[in-house]
């Protein structure tokens, strides 16, 4: 039986390049799916009853307020296993998060507040969706503040490991704040428990939509990551090599790595 | 769903200011996004490469010496 080599790709200068490998695709996928998922939201799914041609801001509406919370949690997972286990790169994953989290949370934001206006009749209310949601932008950029203004990366990544998992509290209180208080805000359009209240059409619209916002989010983080881990390798062998051309890919990097030390 | 002609398609039944709003700011920020970061990526590389070149002409220097 092959022995996988799963810790292998938990050091920094392996994963660079795995990512570096795995972009494009998620690239190719987000772009293929934001065209297929605009396609349907714009030319398949038909006028709602009751809304008019206003609630096609769902299709962007919904897949970022997702993204936003599932980035949260995903992020607030690496910090914790960046505590438990002090490994470098799960510190890193979690902060290439936070920025494009920030940007969904940001983005569920905009386009709620323009679709409450023609349907509420205001921009902004402080019902518990609402207010819930934008602690959770602020989680994010407190998030990115902290580890911006302490100059040691090393205690930067535990201090906001700690902030990301303290907040990661406010996520479950986002997704049933619609139950547990009286909100202005409708109640969850899919649940894993009742039959979906919209048309199938729309529904697919906004699913293929969700995994476009999904695919960037991976692609734009993978990214980010790998020029943090450039930034804070910038001065081992494999690196150098690299920069000199004499590195294309992970080829013999252990022993690389061992020569380095 | 069948739009009778272009200018109905933008006006979205009279919520075009609504959804061109959202729709156009989104996709400003994502595309925002990728260009800060690829943007942040050749500043890096540049600084990198620098940064090597000086150590490569320190080694040469003190190899010289």
């Amino acid at each position: 039986m092959a022995k996988i080599a799963w810790f292998k790709y938990s050091s920094p200068a392996s994963f660079y390049f795995l990512a570096g490998r795995m972009i494009p695709w998620f690239a190719a996928l987000a772009a293929v799916l934001t065209v297929a998922g605009l396609y349907i939201g714009f030319f398949r799914a038909p006028t709602d009853f009751q809304q008019g041609e206003a609630y096609r801001i769902i299709f962007i509406h919904v897949p970022a307020a997702w993204m936003s919370m599932f980035i949260y949690v995903v992020m607030a997972c690496w910090a914790a296993l960046g505590l438990a286990f002090n490994t470098r790169l799960s510190f890193m994953m979690a902060s290439a998060l936070a920025p494009t989290g920030a940007l969904m949370t940001f983005l569920a934001l905009w386009t709620g507040s323009w679709w409450g206006k023609p349907m509420w009749g205001t921009w902004w209310v402080w019902d518990a969706r609402l207010t819930s949601e934008l602690i959770l932008f602020f989680l994010y950029v407190g998030f990115l503040a902290l580890q911006a203004a302490i100059d040691d990366p090393r205690r930067a990544d535990r201090a906001g490991a700690v902030l990301a998992l303290v907040g990661v509290v406010n996520v479950p209180i986002i997704y049933f704040s619609v139950q547990w208080w009286n909100t202005l805000h409708q109640g969850a359009s899919i649940s894993m428990t009742k039959a979906p209240s919209m048309a199938a059409v729309m529904l697919t619209g906004m699913a293929v939509m969700a995994f476009a916002f999904w695919m960037y989010s991976i692609a734009v983080t993978l990214y980010r990551v790998r020029l943090i881990i450039l930034e804070r390798e910038k001065n081992s062998q494999w690196v150098r090599e690299l920069l000199e051309g004499r590195r294309t890919d992970d080829r013999g990097l252990d022993a690389a790595a061992t020569e380095a030390r | 769903m069948e739009w009778g002609s272009w200018s109905e398609f933008w006006a979205m039944g009279g919520y075009g200011l609504y959804v061109w709003g959202s729709y156009l700011v989104t996709f400003v920020g994502l595309a925002a996004e990728v260009i800060i970061l690829r943007r942040r990526r050749r500043t890096l590389m540049e600084h990198l490469s620098l940064t090597t070149l000086d150590t490569q002409s320190e080694k040469s220097h003190e190899t010289k010496a």
